[in-house]
């Protein structure tokens, strides 16, 4: 049997020239193999790929990088665009809320703070009429108030006035006289004496304008009544105006005007 | 025996020195290790066919290597050295799938 010689021949060696030749070549192949799978298997394609092949790979490598380079140009186009663009939306969102809040102010819809004064008229005969408080009014605005607060039956010691009779005045207020139940009808609240405008503006300018002779003050102590002004570093007016959507009109871009 | 353990001892040593191999055999390397393979196992087919000699061994296994080499090498300088040493790996591929057919048939008989 074959494997019975290979045994007596493994057991027996009797070595000659050859016999070390096929050792010592057998011993080179299994070397060789080994150092050929240990450096396939540490420096990958690239170490044992040929020269053309080689040059295919850097061909391939070069296009490859062109397009991704021209991508990252494109892609820093549009990041670009973007920021831009949401910095635009950001400046634009900014100023919208900005005007929100000048408009709210003016429409009532928010409360506001800042120094201005406190003008009381004291009504004891009942004898002050809306066009009085009207003429206040305007007076206020000419001198620029900004934001306006009407008060009804104001104790001038505890200075707070009930919180039914509290109007934010704006462009639309009216100023009815409420005849036989006394006081005025201010947006359809009923108001009484003592009365009190809380007004945010320049204290000086509109306590000037007010103290004119034949102005305000003079006004309504012809009237009977007394107006006091009171110059303060920071008044608030937060009486609130709800927000009713016009009926009819409706925003219209300039040109279809 | 002694060829057996010579092979084991030649991968143990490739194996512990981890040499690097030189650039200008790099092509030539996995060539000449396929073609000596392929002589080795035409050695074991015809040990087993009892017309064994050392001596054809051992001219065989280096004039594989040899070739297998120039081959390559041709390729290389007329520039077909790719596809060349495809070839040479495609016929010593054949050559050591029949030889281990051979042996087969020799030690299960089929």
């Amino acid at each position: 049997m074959w494997w019975r010689r290979l045994l007596r021949t493994a057991l027996h060696p009797h070595l000659r020239r050859v016999d070390i030749a096929v050792a010592v070549l057998l011993g080179l192949l299994g070397f060789a193999a080994a150092v050929q799978v240990r450096s396939t298997q540490d420096d990958g394609v690239l170490a044992s790929a040929r020269q053309e092949d080689l040059v295919q790979i850097l061909d391939d490598l070069t296009n490859r990088s062109l397009r991704l380079r021209q991508e990252v140009a494109t892609l820093t186009t549009t990041r670009e665009r973007l920021t831009t663009g949401s910095g635009r939306e950001q400046a634009a969102v900014t100023e919208a809320r900005r005007r929100a809040q000048v408009l709210g102010v003016l429409a009532g819809t928010v409360a506001a703070r800042g120094p201005g004064v406190l003008v009381t008229i004291t009504d004891p005969d009942h004898k002050i009429t809306a066009d009085v408080l009207l003429d206040a009014l305007e007076e206020l605005r000419d001198s620029g108030a900004e934001a306006i607060q009407l008060e009804g039956s104001v104790d001038p010691a505890s200075n707070t006035p009930p919180a039914d009779q509290v109007v934010r005045v704006v462009a639309s207020t009216s100023f009815v006289d409420a005849g036989d139940r006394g006081g005025l009808e201010v947006d359809g609240t009923l108001l009484l004496p003592a009365y009190r405008f809380v007004v945010i503006g320049d204290p000086a300018t509109i306590s000037a304008a007010l103290a004119i002779p034949g102005g305000v003050i003079d006004n309504v102590g012809q009237s009977g009544g007394h107006a006091v002004v009171t110059r303060r570093e920071s008044v608030l007016v937060g009486a609130l105006r709800p927000l009713d959507r016009p009926r009819y009109a409706r925003p219209a871009d300039k040109q279809s005007g | 025996m002694i060829p057996a353990l010579a092979l084991a001892i030649g991968i143990a040593l490739g194996l512990f020195f981890e040499p690097t191999v030189p650039a200008g055999l790099q092509p030539y390397l996995p060539i000449a290790v396929v073609a000596a393979l392929d002589a080795v196992f035409g050695a074991v087919r015809a040990q087993l066919e009892g017309i064994f000699d050392d001596r054809v061994f051992v001219v065989s296994f280096v004039s594989n290597v040899l070739v297998a080499g120039l081959v390559v090498f041709l390729g290389d300088q007329l520039g077909v050295g790719g596809q060349l040493s495809t070839g040479v790996v495609v016929v010593l591929g054949i050559r050591i799938f029949s030889n281990a057919a051979a042996i087969r048939r020799h030690i299960f008989h089929a």
